[in-house]
């Protein structure tokens, strides 16, 4: 399991290479230059010369990729100038609001998805099947932002039950948070939901099909016991496949979410930062995202390991 | 007897095996609901961009500005928009900006994706550096490269097609290499390898056709995701310049005036929904049609 463990770690440098090469090269290719925008329209030819010398904008391209990754493995991404501090602490004050949405959406989608999944696995055909089928395929057609501005439109304007703009941090007490939280993450959520509902009934249809589970009913196990005790923990890897899958877009999803819910997170970070072309934000948070994402797909491959012995065994 | 049985027997008196299978296959096609619902919905909604600039009432940036924000009246079916240009024009040109992106966004990355996932699975090399690019921007979330790369080309039309088209390749790469590799490994390809075909023939003759029925389903879906990113883009400001009209353009606009003018996320939106709703149904049908066996992985987002 160890060298499982190490082989996969040693597999994300490739590609956090590559990514950190693309996104270097995207920023670079970027026409208008930061020096300028910073100094204002007043500047002379002079003072942007010597920003863009401060900045190290002058040095080969391949130089500065290569500052800026030596930089990035200390964990030092550079400073933002127009935010006058280092992108890292830029990104750290960020990111509390983003996770905050993104894990209340994971948690508000597993308790709603795999109860529905179930059900609808379990009375299949029926019309709380077709239900619940329909009303997840509506959900997997609807985006996260959409849904946000039908949510601010319902919740906000007409029925004025919940904020539908700004944040409170947990600081401000547990539910105060929450509740600027739980428009956003329904949002952000209901996409997730609707995919893991529908893998979670048919992994669940599948597994019931197999010839254990009728060796089961053939020795007059109640149906209840069979889905609880035998089926569900059968049933369960490719649902975890989806919610990892999915997971990590939660955060990139976040994103617009945040736009429309005006919370000061990642995603209002990114769309600032491109407006000014704060170059060291952008590269630095798209590689900081990037390198989420795959910690998190990581953590659910490590965690087929643990849920499926068969897996373990393979490994070693 | 039902009206495939009719026919069928019609045809055999004429003796064609040909004609036999396409009458076979057209009656499958009409008989799955999935793809008779999404092909309707999308032909629908393809003749309304297709006949927009016939049909409506008003132009598209034709401002009126004593009309602003209007709700929807006999005048302005949809409504006005900020600038008082009627809702019901701008997003019948929007579907024509929406469905046109996706639908050049999901030919050009099946296109390329093709290509490059043929090539990784024929050449060992090649592939190792292919899927090691492919397996980088995937990495990235889709939304936030696209973002990056439209702000590093420019807001322009095309450059939101290449930025999506560039989002979606490794994605169709994957999927052709998978297909190809285990068709590379059947018994016909060997035989006629013996019998001396050359390289570029197999790939191109023998092993591209059967790659094709993942592929058009993929495409089904990438046209539905691009509407999605190029909303999502448009909607943040990044994507399709004002005043082109897109739907998500329509949604910016309408964003800053939401608790005034409900019809201008209203109705954008629902016309997003049913876009990819009916896409959804299509490759799902389509999926079933060509092959039940293909394993269900769709990306969220």
């Amino acid at each position: 399991m160890k060298m499982y463990l190490v082989n996969r770690l040693f597999s994300l440098l490739p590609v956090l290479f590559v990514v950190s090469v693309v996104i270097f090269s995207i920023i670079h290719l970027t026409p208008g230059d930061p020096a300028a925008v910073l100094l204002g329209e007043e500047a002379t030819e002079q003072q942007i010369k010597e920003l863009r010398m401060k900045m190290g904008l002058d040095l080969p391209i391949i130089e500065q990729y290569f500052n800026w990754i030596k930089g990035a493995v200390q964990g030092d991404f550079g400073v933002s100038y127009f935010m006058k501090m280092p992108v890292l602490e830029a990104i750290t004050s960020h990111l509390g609001p983003t996770i905050s949405v993104a894990i209340l959406a994971g948690i508000i989608s597993l308790v709603f998805s795999l109860p529905l999944g179930i059900l609808a696995a379990m009375h299949r055909g029926t019309g709380t099947d077709q239900t619940i089928m329909g009303i997840s395929l509506l959900g997997m057609c609807v985006p996260s932002f959409l849904l946000g501005l039908f949510l601010v439109l319902l919740v906000g304007v007409q029925l004025q039950w919940l904020p539908v703009a700004g944040y409170r941090p947990l600081s401000e007490g547990i539910w105060e948070h929450l509740k600027y939280l739980i428009l956003p993450s329904i949002s952000l959520g209901a996409m997730h939901t609707a995919l893991i509902s529908r893998m979670s009934r048919s992994s669940l249809l599948e597994t019931l099909n197999t010839n254990y589970i009728k060796t089961a009913r053939a020795k007059g196990v109640t149906e209840k016991l069979i889905i609880y005790r035998h089926a569900l923990r059968n049933a369960f890897l490719p649902i975890l496949t989806v919610i990892g899958q999915t997971f990590g877009s939660l955060v990139a999803g976040a994103v617009v979410t945040e736009t429309i819910f005006n919370i000061p997170g990642i995603g209002q970070l990114i769309i600032n930062s491109v407006e000014r072309r704060d170059y060291a934000v952008i590269q630095g948070v798209v590689l900081f995202v990037t390198f989420i994402y795959v910690i998190i797909n990581l953590i659910v491959d490590l965690l087929y390991g643990v849920v499926d012995p068969r897996v373990r065994l393979e490994r070693q | 007897m039902s009206v495939l049985e009719r026919d069928l027997k019609f045809i055999e008196s004429k003796n064609d095996l040909k004609k036999q299978q396409r009458l076979l296959l057209f009656h499958r096609i009409i008989g799955n609901k999935l793809i008779v619902t999404g092909g309707v919905i999308l032909t629908l909604l393809t003749l309304i961009a297709l006949i927009a600039p016939i049909v409506v009432p008003y132009g598209p940036y034709e401002m009126q500005v004593e009309n602003r924000l209007k709700a929807p009246s006999v005048d302005h079916l949809l409504g006005t928009d900020n600038f008082g240009r009627d809702l019901l024009s701008r997003i019948a040109y929007g579907a024509r900006v929406s469905l046109g992106i996706g639908a050049m966004v999901a030919f050009f990355a099946c296109l390329i994706g093709l290509i490059i996932g043929l090539l990784a699975s024929y050449f060992k090399t090649l592939d190792n550096i292919l899927m090691r690019i492919c397996d980088g921007l995937m990495a990235i979330p889709g939304v936030l490269l696209a973002i990056a790369l439209v702000a590093a080309l420019g807001p322009l039309k095309q450059n939101v097609v290449i930025a999506l088209v560039i989002v979606f390749i490794p994605n169709v790469a994957r999927i052709v290499r998978s297909t190809a590799l285990v068709i590379r490994e059947e018994t016909y390809i060997e035989a006629i390898r013996a019998q001396g075909a050359s390289t570029w023939r197999i790939i191109a003759l023998h092993i591209a056709p059967n790659t094709i029925s993942p592929l058009v389903v993929q495409a089904s879906f990438i046209f539905a995701d691009a509407i999605i990113t190029e909303a999502a883009l448009s909607f943040l400001g990044a994507g399709i310049p004002a005043p082109n009209p897109s739907w998500g353009n329509i949604l910016y606009d309408g964003k800053i005036v939401i608790f005034n003018a409900w019809w201008m996320t209203v109705f954008p939106g629902i016309l997003i929904i049913l876009s990819v709703l009916g896409l959804n149904l299509l490759g799902d049908g389509l999926r079933d049609l060509l092959d039940p066996n293909i394993s269900k992985g769709k990306k969220g987002r």
